[in-house]
């Protein structure tokens, strides 16, 4: 299991990475399928498979097995669009049967367009953008109260960051002192459907955090290598909330929508579908004729 | 015993219980010392103070979270609705000057619509206690509970020796076959002041003490309204969505109808100034109440006394 080779100081073995990418592709398989009858936030998702394939297969102690356990790690999925990513590695990983999958969008079951804590593993429900660097702030404060000493991470957009209550949490956690708290950024450069410098820059985004009292890493999301590295220098700071921007591209894996501004919500036809999968196997690009849907 | 007292003893017997505060800390002032890390200030943010209220309640923890009952229900609103009230936890939301309490504050202070917002958010419980006896005796019962509640704080002192609180019970002060006011929080001082004037002139008056808004206490309510004397709601609280429209909701589901008197903010924020000047000017203090009751029955013979003497507020942020 990929979990017995994590935190040491060598540099990620090709055997590591060659099974983080095997995953990452099963998990963006996943994604592809959800994207159709009513469709999911596909580019976004796209965007943070690789980072939430390295957090649950590698670095975090969060398995199905643990999630009782008052002193596992904590994550916080605040942008909560991209969850097809997050299901589709819960499904790889054990934490809920793949066949649920096929509930999406189903009253039969809670598979949704945001996460919920009817699938094991999801720490809190999001949807509404900015909520959870607050929530994963309560905790880490209470882990602290305690005096445990696991990892609390929440991810949030880029665009998020345009929610106030982003910085203010961040302000009170450096306030706090909360090293124990880690605001991860899925830097995929677009809000919903312009480009994120198009419409409110963030650039330069990292000496932002620094203003407001955080340590900033900034590594490619897509490197598992780069990945491993920022993630096993945390706490980067013994009395400050750590930040690890992670540059992405919305789409990832799948050359037709990569980058696009209008390819954040999409709802693909069966045939589509069947040669986006034959896309992201191949890195050759499918010839899409879907409308495409601006939802925000 | 005060508030602050209550709540430090409540905090040493119940470990899971944290004081909480977006810098609003007029109740809670000696508390960081004996609590130490159990105090916590978010600064002036009511939006992270209920996200971090929510986190810590999914951690097994019950927060009690002080700001202005304006600023948390309004600011804070969305992350009360969907942090607390989507995963129901038991945040419990101790909310400064409510209604007429903001006094000299200015709109931007006054929480007329609390009820109505928190009372929309399902699995929120209401309360609004008449003074600070009567506080202190309900917030055992409601840090106790398991569900989120919001709490209209007064601390005004107690004019009236109350009866002990059960929870979802309103407190039933008098029956009265020709009126009966229904109020809740602190214009029952002014309550009880109408209700004796109205008796000296002649009437038959009841007098109910809600204390929870949600759960309601239907079947006092109800009983009211059955015995066919005209029913007073009577609240610091815009006229849209607090008491008045939840006896309108109380009379449609059990298809009953009711001759009503409703004593509220129609439509406007109330002028600002003294808490005597603002009962006087708006037409809340005791005298007042009894004349518009009185004038709701056709009567042109009694002038009710003379003008309430109102005890001011002390400032407090």
């Amino acid at each position: 299991m990929l979990r017995q080779a994590q935190h040491d100081n060598d540099s990620m073995t090709t055997e590591k990475q060659q099974a983080l990418s095997e995953l990452a592709l099963r998990v963006r398989e996943h994604i592809v399928r959800l994207s159709t009858d009513g469709g999911c936030f596909t580019g976004a998702s796209l965007s943070c498979a690789d980072l939430l394939v390295y957090l649950y297969a590698d670095f975090l102690n969060v398995r199905p097995d643990n999630l009782q356990d008052p002193e596992r790690d904590y994550l916080f999925l605040s942008k909560g669009h991209d969850v097809p990513a997050l299901y589709g590695t819960f499904a790889e990983l054990g934490f809920m049967p793949k066949e649920r999958l096929a509930n999406h969008l189903k009253s039969n079951d809670s598979i949704y367009w945001h996460p919920n804590r009817s699938v094991p593993g999801v720490e809190f429900h999001s949807g509404s953008l900015g909520h959870l660097p607050s929530v994963a702030l309560g905790v880490a404060m209470d882990a602290k109260l305690r005096g445990q000493n696991q990892h609390v991470i929440v991810i949030t957009g880029d665009g998020e960051l345009n929610e106030g209550t982003c910085w203010e949490a961040l302000l009170v956690a450096s306030a706090h002192k909360m090293n124990n708290l880690t605001f991860v950024i899925d830097r995929n450069h677009f809000q919903a459907n312009i480009a994120t410098e198009d419409l409110i820059p963030l650039e330069p985004l990292a000496p932002k955090f620094e203003a407001f009292g955080a340590v900033v890493k900034r590594i490619d999301g897509h490197d598992f290598a780069a990945l491993e590295e920022a993630f096993n220098g945390l706490p980067f700071s013994q009395d400050k909330p750590s930040v690890i921007i992670c540059d992405t591209v919305r789409g990832r894996g799948l050359p037709s929508i990569e980058r696009r501004a209008d390819r954040w919500f999409c709802n693909f036809s069966s045939e589509e579908i069947t040669s986006l999968l034959q896309e992201l196997h191949s890195q050759e690009a499918t010839k899409l004729t879907s409308e495409t849907l601006t939802v925000r | 015993m005060n508030y602050e007292q209550l709540i430090h003893e409540t905090a040493l017997a119940d470990e899971r219980l944290l004081v909480m505060t977006a810098e609003n800390r007029a109740l809670i002032r000696n508390l960081p010392g004996p609590l130490g890390a159990r105090f916590i200030d978010t600064g002036i943010t009511e939006q992270t103070l209920i996200g971090a209220a929510a986190g810590l309640a999914l951690r097994g923890r019950v927060p009690v979270v002080h700001a202005l009952a304006t600023f948390l229900t309004l600011r804070a609103f969305e992350f009360i609705r969907t942090d607390v009230g989507i995963a129901n936890l038991p945040v419990k939301i101790s909310a400064f000057v409510p209604g007429f309490l903001s006094d000299g504050n200015g709109p931007t202070h006054q929480a007329i619509e609390d009820v109505s917002l928190m009372r929309g958010i399902p699995g929120m419980t209401v309360f609004a206690p008449a003074d600070e006896q009567d506080m202190l005796a309900m917030l055992p019962a409601i840090w106790a509970s398991p569900d989120p509640a919001y709490v209209r704080v007064t601390t005004r002192p107690a004019t009236y020796q109350h009866a002990p609180f059960e929870l979802g019970k309103a407190e039933i002060v008098s029956e009265g076959t020709d009126i009966t006011i229904l109020t809740y929080g602190m214009l029952f001082e002014q309550a009880l002041i109408a209700k004796d004037l109205l008796t000296e002139a002649g009437y038959s008056v009841g007098l109910v003490n809600l204390r929870s808004l949600k759960p309601l206490d239907e079947a006092a309510v109800l009983n009211v309204v059955r015995g066919g004397s005209l029913v007073v709601t009577l609240e610091d609280h815009f006229q849209t969505g607090g008491l008045y429209s939840i006896l309108a909701e109380l009379l449609l589901a059990n298809e009953l109808t009711a001759k009503v008197l409703p004593l509220a903010l129609k439509e406007r924020w109330y002028k600002p100034g003294l808490l005597s000047e603002v009962l006087e000017y708006e037409g809340f203090t005791g005298q007042h109440i009894a004349r518009r009751i009185g004038e709701r029955l056709g009567d042109g013979e009694h002038t009710f006394g003379a003008k309430t003497k109102v005890i001011e507020n002390e400032f407090a942020e």
